[in-house]
């Protein structure tokens, strides 16, 4: 294994614990934050696909604005641990990890296939790719017309929260 | 790569650094509780109930709009720097969307949503 | 990857940045400024007890400083019975560590030629030789956009900090700095995006690079000069990020003690103030880097100062310039931590309504149309 083998298998591995820490931990700050770490490793994962300007994007957004945002609203509720209530089991997780794992032998197997049939597939990028430079060209010309619905998108959610937290219009 | 490389061993370095500061916190200095030191502090008198209060939905309000004019900031930044290479075309679109937003904007503020009450 | 040798480079340049620079002077310059400082603005003495081996001395209050820093290390550590034991470690450190890795990006220099270096448009080019990397950790491409992201998940450590103890002060203070940090990441980042227009990158080492031109053959072309409005958006929104005053309603010990950290003691509570220094430290070297030419000494380029539009005019040997640009840089930052203190002494404590109104009402909206209009003026000239 070469050192870029070995640190995706880090970050794979680090993602994947944090995404089972929000899951599995009952505390919800304790599963926002395993969800933060979950990113970070994720953005690990993006620089290793010459995705430099989604690494640090996905950090600043996800990271940096969505998580605050819900680390918030849980500091804003508050839930002590009784009003969880009590453990119980059930046979539904169990059947979700079932689920979970078809899925991704599935999708694994597709992708398998995918490689082979496309076994000449560039090795190489060139060293623009991933930049903001060329986000930005992109989002100019081919992406446009998302780049202009992003807006009206962001739109939606200012109008949703006054709603939310006004109440009134 | 190698740069991205550096800031990977960067962050390991800052970790254990952070990590060691605050367990000489622990390591050092000797512990003797008491019952005072235990209680949190209240200006003196007896704490009187749990901190897990319910807080008010301003905070709430602060934090969507901030997500929303984050998103927007990020999705300018591409554009600026690469803004002198599509000129007056790129910048009809970017002030679309900078538009919508300050209609957004606008609305938020006549509704009251930037209001501190 | 990394080759052994460039491997103990990143390690000595970590070292030197991180434990020799921003930790120790940023934490002594700002605990000085902090205490004696504000004490020479208010018309007070300040703290001067310490004693050297039983000596009675000034020698400018240094060894109180170091002193204070001896007994916090063997503080108890108290902890309040209800707090979460384990949040109540982990966030101090993450408060410590953005403070650290924000670092990562800032020039310290140019990058060194190991060829000859020409001048030209004033530019230094390199001929015949690398250029390395030797003072800044890493030279990323979206070095920028890497100071907004981690600025932005600082908010982690105060916010984890006050909830973690269960007080009713420290949640208070926790609340009010998060809400205080996003309201002011906005304009941050929006007066950002104006001089990413002018310069075209992200990257912190292309745009001290920029900075070298010359206005007209003697304005030297500073972020400043093409965005002023910019810079103050930009040195107000980060110096509320740093919490510090008049800023200092999450901290504002007339109303909730100590704010988010009332509850953390000794090294933990050191770890908080530490990163809190750091930051203000950080301001200025981001300031001059984006505003003020980084380590760009007017009219100096590799092979000497130019002052007409000839050649040389007084020769100076490539590591001189290296030598002079490091400390124009370091200079350049030591004074706009001095500003910070100067305004943190001056103006009073802001009420908390009044910021989020500054933010939101008045900043946002002059951000805003500061990019707008320099959009407008860059792409029509």
């Amino acid at each position: 294994m070469n050192v870029e083998q070995v640190l995706f298998y880090l970050f794979a591995v680090g993602a994947i614990a944090g995404c089972s820490g929000v899951v599995l931990s009952r505390n919800p700050i304790n599963s926002a934050v395993s969800l933060v770490a979950a990113f970070f490793f994720l953005a690990g994962n993006y620089v290793l696909l010459h995705a430099n300007f989604m690494a640090i994007v996905q950090i600043l957004v996800y990271a940096g604005a969505i998580m605050v945002l819900f680390l918030f609203v849980l500091m804003l509720l508050n839930q002590r641990d009784e009003e969880l209530g009590p453990r119980t089991f059930s046979i539904a997780p169990l059947l979700g990890i079932f689920a979970a794992a078809v899925v991704s032998v599935t999708i694994g197997a597709g992708f398998m296939s995918y490689r082979n049939a496309t076994a000449n597939f560039p090795g190489e990028v060139p060293l623009s790719f991933g930049t903001a430079e060329q986000i930005g060209r992109s989002l100019m010309t081919t992406h446009l017309l998302p780049f202009e619905l992003v807006s009206l998108l962001l739109l939606v959610g200012i109008v949703s929260a006054v709603v939310v937290a006004k109440r009134r219009l | 790569m190698v740069d991205y490389g550096a800031l990977f061993v960067l962050f390991l370095f800052g970790i254990a650094l952070a990590g060691t500061i605050v367990a000489m916190a622990t390591l050092f200095g000797k512990k003797l509780p008491n019952r005072y030191k235990k209680q949190v502090y209240e200006a003196g008198s007896e704490p009187l109930g749990d901190a897990r209060i319910r807080i008010n939905v301003k905070f709430y309000m602060v934090a969507i709009s901030f997500v929303m004019f984050d998103l927007e900031t990020v999705f300018l930044m591409p554009w600026a720097i690469v803004a002198k290479e599509f000129g007056g075309a790129g910048l009809a679109a970017a002030m679309f969307f900078v538009g919508v937003l300050v209609v957004g904007l606008i609305y938020e503020w006549r509704k009251g949503g930037l209001e501190w009450e | 990857m990394f080759s052994p040798i460039d491997f103990a480079i990143l390690l000595l340049k970590i070292g030197v940045i991180t434990l020799g620079f921003a930790l120790p002077i940023g934490g002594l310059l700002t605990l000085y400024g902090d205490r004696k400082l504000s004490a020479l603005i208010q018309n007070r003495v300040g703290p001067n007890r310490a004693k050297v081996f039983g000596i009675q001395s000034s020698l400018l209050s240094l060894p109180q400083f170091v002193a204070d820093g001896i007994k916090m290390l063997f503080k108890e550590d108290a902890m309040p019975d209800n707090a979460d034991r384990f949040w109540h470690f982990i966030a101090p450190a993450l408060a410590l560590l953005p403070a650290i890795t924000l670092w990562a990006v800032i020039p310290f220099g140019d990058l060194y030629c190991t060829g000859t270096v020409q001048v030209k448009d004033y530019m230094d080019v390199c001929v015949g030789g690398e250029q390395k990397n030797y003072f800044s950790i890493a030279n990323l491409d979206a070095g920028l956009l890497y100071v907004f992201a981690i600025s932005s998940i600082s908010v982690y450590g105060a916010a984890l900090a006050g909830w973690s103890t269960n007080s009713k002060f420290a949640l208070i203070g926790g609340l009010r700095s998060t809400a205080q940090m996003i309201s002011y990441e906005v304009t941050m980042g929006l007066s950002l995006a104006g001089t990413m227009l002018i310069y075209g990158t992200l990257n912190l080492n292309e745009m001290a690079q920029q900075q070298g031109a010359l206005l007209g053959g003697w304005l030297p072309a500073w972020g400043i000069v093409y965005q002023p409005v910019a810079f103050f958006l930009f040195f107000i929104a980060m110096m509320a990020e740093t919490k510090r005053a008049p800023f200092d309603v999450p901290e504002g010990e007339s109303e909730i003690v100590a704010g988010y950290f009332t509850e953390f003691s000794a090294l933990k509570f050191g770890a908080i103030q530490l990163s809190e220094y750091v930051g203000t430290i950080f301001v200025g070297a981001l300031v001059a880097t984006i505003f003020f030419g980084g380590w760009q000494v007017p009219f100096l380029y590799g092979d000497g100062f130019h002052f007409g539009s000839g050649g040389v005019d007084i020769a100076v040997p490539y590591e001189g310039v290296v030598a002079l640009r490091l400390v124009a840089f370091i200079a350049k930052t030591l004074f706009f931590v001095l500003l910070q203190f100067m305004l943190r002494w001056t103006l009073p404590r802001f009420r908390y309504d009044q910021i989020m109104n500054l933010g939101w009402k008045i900043l946002l909206p002059i951000s805003i149309a500061n990019l707008v209009i320099t959009a407008i003026i860059v792409l029509a000239f």
